[in-house]
């Protein structure tokens, strides 16, 4: 059943960034171009999705637990360290760049073609090498 | 007014609605970095068949609706550098900060974890930057 909830789940997610626009890097691109032709959506998409998300959170407090597991997952303490800072900034940088974040990265290879597919596997060399330049941060 | 920003809320509400249903049904939290980098990085040795069928499910959806929309185009450049130099900063960073725009964006800000909401505030902010460096100045994008 989980299974099922994941492809489901993953199917939806993969639908949403396809109807928000989040697939198409140049409206990405615009959204983050605050001193050009500035694109509003994401904004949009952000707060679409953080609404029912937020609802979903305090549901979750009330229930004891999850439909297919035993507990919810435990809040992370909140540390605000080195590699969150260095690690968002990476990110961002790389995101202007190619219009691309991690999830429409994974359904860009459903639309084909060689440079969605070269930016996947970039892009999971460079989480491979992480725990490398981790180390080397600490 | 731009129809654009209807898609985008509609979009937005499914995304949504997949997190809250992965974390009610699975007890997961819905981050794309966080499911595909503990796949790859060999870290999470559980559930590796639940994040690969989610990820097909991402995969799956862009094949089917391309056949209905004709929409079939992501417009990500052939400029190998750029790609190169994109993706790799995309996979050490979101696995830096433990998170992307999934996880820190929608599944963090939306339970006021601060550290979801800083580290949104410094990817927004790096990725306006690299727009004005890399488009505006040196044109390279």
């Amino acid at each position: 059943m989980k299974n099922l909830v994941a492809l489901l789940c993953g199917g939806l997610f993969g639908l949403g960034l396809f109807i928000s626009g989040m697939t198409d890097t140049t409206k990405v691109q615009g959204w983050l171009d605050i001193f050009g032709n500035w694109d509003p959506t994401l904004a949009f998409v952000l707060g679409g999705a953080i609404i029912p998300m937020a609802l979903t959170w305090r549901l979750s407090s009330k229930i004891k637990k999850p439909v297919f597991e035993d507990n919810f997952p435990k809040e992370i303490e909140q540390k605000l360290d080195k590699s969150l800072i260095i690690g968002s900034i990476f990110f961002g940088v790389g995101w202007g760049l190619s219009g691309l974040c991690p999830g429409p990265a994974i359904a860009s290879l459903g639309f084909g073609g060689w440079q969605g597919l070269m930016f996947f596997f970039t892009m999971a060399i460079g989480m491979i090498l992480t725990p490398f330049i981790a180390k080397y941060l600490n | 007014m731009n129809p654009d920003w209807i898609s985008g809320l509609v979009g937005g509400l499914m995304i949504g609605a997949a997190a809250s249903a992965y974390l009610l049904m699975n007890g997961r939290v819905m981050g794309a970095s966080g499911i595909l980098g503990g796949l790859v990085d060999l870290t999470s040795r559980t559930n590796v068949p639940e994040r690969i069928i989610f990820l097909l499910g991402v995969v799956l959806s862009p094949i089917l609706l391309i056949q209905f929309t004709g929409v079939h185009d992501t417009h990500l450049t052939s400029n190998v550098f750029v790609i190169i130099s994109g993706g790799l900063l995309v996979g050490i960073g979101t696995r830096l900060a433990n998170g992307c725009t999934s996880g820190h964006g929608v599944c963090g800000i939306s339970r006021l974890s601060l550290r979801g909401i800083i580290a949104t505030i410094f990817y927004l902010l790096s990725g306006a930057i690299s727009i004005i460096i890399f488009k505006n100045l040196l044109g390279v994008i």
